[in-house]
């Protein structure tokens, strides 16, 4: 494992959106007519352009830094992997710069490396084999501001958790910094819903859910959310979300948590796959 | 349309919601608990005429001088418990955030003579672009990085859109609006 990557990976994902992301917000400029959803689209495109190339984080807000792991079972460094992630996440807050984002909740003290108490955040998953796969989420605080947690009753069931997400997005409007992505996690636990809802964000715009009923779920939140005319920056326009990803598990007979994660635009991510002698940053 | 500082309050009287503005000359820069600190203890610059940004940068310091990496708006929201009395008290004529401010805001834009122009949320690579120097930076040690007041020297800052105007103009409370009845009719 190589700190020097790892840092690199930190400094793609907070330089360079995703190939896929830049090109929805291409297709939602087409989309539009109204000369301030133009703007607005025209300045982030013009933005995600100039970041990339100066080689700048493409927002100040460079977020909170949560890394979801896939390790194999015999995975030679695993004792090192926390740790790597952590140095890795106070080099590139000096290097590339980041904003210094951790803040203790008490006192208001910042320790200025983008690391603390459980933070950076890591969500740990055991898989066959001997590789690693580390997926890295910075996450800002606009977006994170508007992600909220339903425990519905299972009488209200999907028209309850329909209800609920188009309500949240209208009452968010221009706050999490539309277009967003929205993650919904439906299941399991307080807890579980709110996990998936963010693992949710990790796929592919465009790519729809491996189960039916729930990929037709998010075909359905995209055309409702997207007539609700609040558009970029909540200033009006067709696009207001660029996708929307639900992930589920089975849920307890007397509950129906769902929980909704909000993504800005900026949808930074990046993967770093370990597999004997060969890393590559994806 | 480029606007020099200062402002003069006939300037922003006769921008209207929708208007497309840059701004060149200083902005400063403030934050909650900027905002908290100020309103306490009195401004650590002159604001008469000034243009306030919600922003908490990136910025590295190279040799003496600090150099800024990233700078686009925070939620302005956040502000509007603080923001009636700031613009009464400073007599600040711009403020650029991004996704909009409440009715005391626009009440203090229409006594005061002010207007909340939008930047592009997320777009702090550009907004970095157009920032040619940091003037000062005050109460760093207390206050950190992203809540610090910092003082820019800009060249036509922008595309800002008017979003909120002196004459009780508001794009966001048209946007509501409209999807309010948008929800009624359809859910």
């Amino acid at each position: 494992m190589d700190l020097n990557l790892l840092e690199k990976a930190i400094a793609i994902a907070e330089t360079s959106l995703k190939p896929d992301v830049e090109e929805a917000l291409r297709r939602a400029l087409e989309v539009e007519e109204d000369e301030t959803a133009r703007a607005n689209l025209r300045a982030i495109l013009e933005n995600v352009e100039y970041a990339r190339k100066a080689g700048v984080p493409m927002c100040q807000d460079t977020g909170l830094h949560t890394f979801f792991v896939e390790v194999g079972y015999d995975f030679p460094e695993r004792h090192r992997i926390k740790e790597m992630l952590t140095e890795a996440v106070r080099r590139a807050t000096k290097r590339v710069p980041l904003r210094p984002n951790t803040v203790n909740p008490f006192t208001g003290e910042n320790p200025g490396d983008n690391t603390g108490r459980h933070v950076p955040y890591i969500h740990w998953e055991f898989v066959e084999g001997d590789a690693l796969k580390i997926t890295l989420l910075p996450k800002g605080g606009g977006s994170e501001n508007m992600s909220a947690l339903a425990m519905l009753r299972p009488g209200d069931g999907i028209e309850g958790l329909k209800r609920f997400v188009i309500r949240r997005v209208a009452e968010a409007a221009g706050k999490p910094c539309p277009p967003t992505i929205l993650g919904i996690g439906i299941g399991g636990g307080a807890d579980i819903a709110l996990e998936l809802a963010k693992r949710a964000l990790l796929r592919p715009i465009g790519e729809r859910a491996d189960y039916g009923p729930a990929a037709e779920l998010e075909e359905y939140l995209i055309e409702k959310i997207n007539s609700l005319g609040i558009g970029p920056m909540g200033m009006g326009g067709k696009t207001t979300v660029l996708d929307v990803h639900i992930e589920w598990a089975h849920r307890h007979p007397a509950t129906f948590p769902v929980g909704l994660v909000f993504q800005c635009w900026a949808h930074r991510y990046a993967t770093v796959i370990v597999k004997g002698d060969r890393i590559e940053v994806v | 349309m480029e606007l020099v500082t200062p402002i003069s309050e006939e300037d922003v009287r006769r921008l209207k919601v929708g208007d497309v503005i840059y701004v060149t000359g200083t902005l400063f820069l403030a934050r909650d608990e900027a905002h908290k600190k100020m309103l306490e203890e009195g401004a650590p610059i002159p604001t008469e005429g000034g243009v306030l940004y919600h922003c908490g940068p990136v910025v590295m310091k190279e040799g003496d001088e600090w150099k800024v990496v990233s700078a686009g708006p925070t939620t302005s929201a956040r502000m509007e418990m603080f923001e009636y009395d700031f613009i009464k008290r400073f007599g600040v004529r711009i403020i650029i955030g991004k996704g909009g401010m409440g009715d005391r805001t626009q009440k203090a834009l229409a006594e005061f003579g002010a207007i909340y122009a939008a930047y592009t949320g997320g777009a702090g690579a550009l907004a970095a672009r157009a920032i040619k120097r940091v003037r000062e930076v005050h109460w760093l040690d207390e206050l950190g990085i992203p809540e610090a007041v910092w003082v820019f020297e800009v060249e036509r800052f922008g595309p800002l859109v008017v979003a909120m105007d002196s004459h009780g103009g508001n794009v966001y409370r048209v946007v509501n609006e409209r999807v309010k009845k948008v929800l009624e009719e359809g859910l």
